[in-house]
């Protein structure tokens, strides 16, 4: 590696630093800017909060799958957007069925469940074929083999869809039980926010649980610290690896599911590209590898993502600030990288994994 | 017929010839002690008996069955456990987890009375079971290795330098407990640069040198040997 340092002076630090101050002068006076002026009331950023958190607790499902993959294989799934579209996009087809029977309103937790199950088996499938075929026989190679593998994957797999289903936009029915807001203390929510939010928290339980006091859970754990005493444990690595993904499919099957509820429209071959990214930040924003870090860091993202625009952006006078939501998102990439590269929980990936 | 044999094995990484053709054998309820330099090939032989490595030429045969093409983890359940060089607990999960792994091949099982026994043999690990195993001193992450070994309930139990690194008064400890579980019928395979020790408690021993077994007889006999005096117990 380059030494930039000399004891005295170091200009990339200089830089930082000064990249550092601008950063905080410009969040300082925008969020004044945009707090003096009360455009926005207090009922409109809670209602932004709301939305942001919901947002994010999707993209922290998503995020789950990158870290659960890295923390075993040391290696970022790029392709993970597509198994995300691969649950998503099936599953409308379900869904409309569904809905063209009436099941759908009638029942509609039973059926919605029954949606997140078939999305999560299809992302599941998706998810364990692509470690079978495309990176299994590249296991042990180096790191930007499996990377560029996992580009062609995705674009594999978005034109197999593409094949499979057509190149148009569908749309996932509306579940009418979740129109509608309530009212918490004079603001107005969403149903359909709570909804997401809370049916997101309750898979990211179960998988807590599933890391945290399954057997197949510790040997995950197990695996992603040491392989070879792993080995000596009598635990068949190939199948935990293959589990992992699997798991990682799953939530990201069921994210699609709970996204397509909270935003119906926009289904289509191409719609994994976008969440898979911004999934993908969560993943750095926490830490990659770390659980708890995946959902702290989609939670955030979302609600950044939801306020940063109104509050900063719109102060400092930018024009259309709402529509800069995915330039906020991959700024706070870019800050992570530069000012805290193990993200918000994680200290491993400059310790060895860097 | 012997529990385990060894018949010269030829074991590589890449281009280096690690074993040279290794052979000896271990009969059931035998302490044999493996004792030899750095760099001589212990872990090496040690490796490709518990299946992390595969030899290029030669067999081992364990119960009568050919198993140096068998993954590690099935040999796991057939009765082979190792304590690895430098311990290798998992770090990140506490005592009780890296016990429970040791017991992953025994799904279904009632651990309870292992866990006890495990406690019974190592009071320390006891007091500590929801502790990381990353925060204990390394003589207690050496209890720890042994015990997760022995959850699996094995017959032959491969230990890689247990001695190593800790204090004199802990050491002693060490071989005691490996006295032990060879007293309960555990068929012990014991790799020690602490020949002096790994000789009190062994039945026989081979001494390894570049990856050849040089001699090889009663651990009594070896104790008296000039040239093991010399090399290894520093006896001049
Ligand atoms: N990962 C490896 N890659 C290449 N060569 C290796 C590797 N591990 C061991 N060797 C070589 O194989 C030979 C045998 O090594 P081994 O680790 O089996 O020795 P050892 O008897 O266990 O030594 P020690 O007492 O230091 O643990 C040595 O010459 C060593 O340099
Ligand atoms: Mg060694």
């Amino acid at each position: 590696m380059f030494k930039w340092k000399t004891d005295e002076f170091s200009w990339v630090d200089f830089t930082i630093d000064v990249l550092r101050v601008l950063i905080v002068l410009a969040v300082v006076v925008g969020a004044w800017n945009t707090l003096s002026s009360g455009r926005i009331t207090l009922a409109q950023w809670v209602n932004l909060f709301a939305a942001g958190l919901s947002q994010g607790s999707i993209y922290a499902l998503i995020a789950l799958g990158y870290t659960l993959v890295y923390g075993i294989l040391l290696m970022i799934n790029f392709a993970h957007g597509e198994v995300f579209m691969a649950g998503a996009f099936s599953t409308v087809f379900l869904a409309e069925a569904l809905n063209r029977t009436g099941f759908l309103n009638d029942q509609p937790l039973l059926a919605i469940l029954l949606m997140i199950m078939f999305a999560g088996l299809v992302s599941m499938t998706v998810a364990i074929l692509l470690e079978r075929v495309a990176y299994r026989p590249l296991r042990g190679s180096p790191r930007l083999v499996p990377l560029i593998t996992a580009i062609g994957a995705s674009f594999f797999l978005q034109y197999a869809f593409r094949g499979l289903y057509g190149s148009g936009f569908k749309a996932y029915p509306q579940v009418q039980i979740l129109q509608g807001a309530i009212s918490i203390g004079g603001i107005n929510i969403p149903i359909v926010q709570i909804f997401v939010f809370c049916s997101a928290l309750l898979l990211m339980l179960c998988l807590y649980w599933l890391v945290e006091r399954t057997r197949i859970g510790k040997a995950m754990r197990a695996v992603s610290e040491n392989k070879e005493v792993a080995r000596l444990m009598g635990i068949d690595i190939d199948f935990v690896i293959m589990f992992t993904f699997g798991v990682g499919g799953f939530l990201a099957g069921s994210a699609g599911v709970i996204n397509g509820v909270f935003r119906p429209q926009g289904v289509n071959f191409f719609m994994g590209f976008i969440p898979g990214i911004k999934a993908f930040t969560a993943a750095v924003l926490g830490g990659i590898g770390n659980i708890p870090g995946a959902m702290l860091g989609g939670l955030f993202l979302g609600v950044i993502e939801a306020i940063g625009p109104n509050l900063v952006l719109a102060g400092l006078g930018i024009p259309g600030a709402n529509q800069l939501k995915d330039v906020i998102a991959f700024t706070m990439l870019v800050l992570v990288l530069i000012f805290r590269p193990q993200g918000i929980l994680g200290e491993r990936l400059s310790e060895k994994k860097a | 017929m012997a529990l385990l044999e060894v018949n010269d094995i030829h074991t590589y990484y890449g281009n280096i010839h690690a074993l040279k053709g290794v052979s000896f054998e271990v009969d059931a309820g035998e302490i044999i002690a493996l004792i030899g330099s750095n760099g001589a090939g212990k872990t090496t032989t040690l490796r490709t008996i518990s299946g992390l490595m595969a030899p290029r030429e030669g067999s081992v045969s364990y119960d009568g069955e050919e198993i140096s093409r068998t993954r590690a983890d099935l040999l796991v359940s057939k009765g082979i456990s190792m304590v690895p060089e430098g311990r290798g607990v998992f770090a990140k999960l506490t005592i009780e987890e890296n016990l429970d792994m040791g017991a992953y091949v025994r799904r279904g099982g009632d651990l309870k009375d292992d866990l006890k026994d495990a406690y019974a043999l190592f009071p320390r690990l006891e007091e500590r079971r929801k502790q990381f195993a990353g925060t204990l001193s390394g003589g207690e992450q050496q209890m720890l290795a042994i015990a997760r070994a022995l959850m699996s309930k094995p017959r032959l139990l491969l230990l890689d330098e247990p001695s190593m690194g800790l204090a004199p008064v802990l050491v002693d400890g060490v071989f005691e407990t490996v006295q032990r579980i060879a007293s309960e019928g555990v068929t012990i395979l014991l790799v020690e640069q602490n020949a002096h020790m790994a000789l009190q408690i062994a039945d026989r021993g081979y001494v390894l040198q570049s990856g050849e077994i040089a001699i090889s007889d009663t651990a009594a006999n070896l104790q008296q040997n000039e040239t093991v005096q010399k090399t290894y117990l520093g006896i001049d």
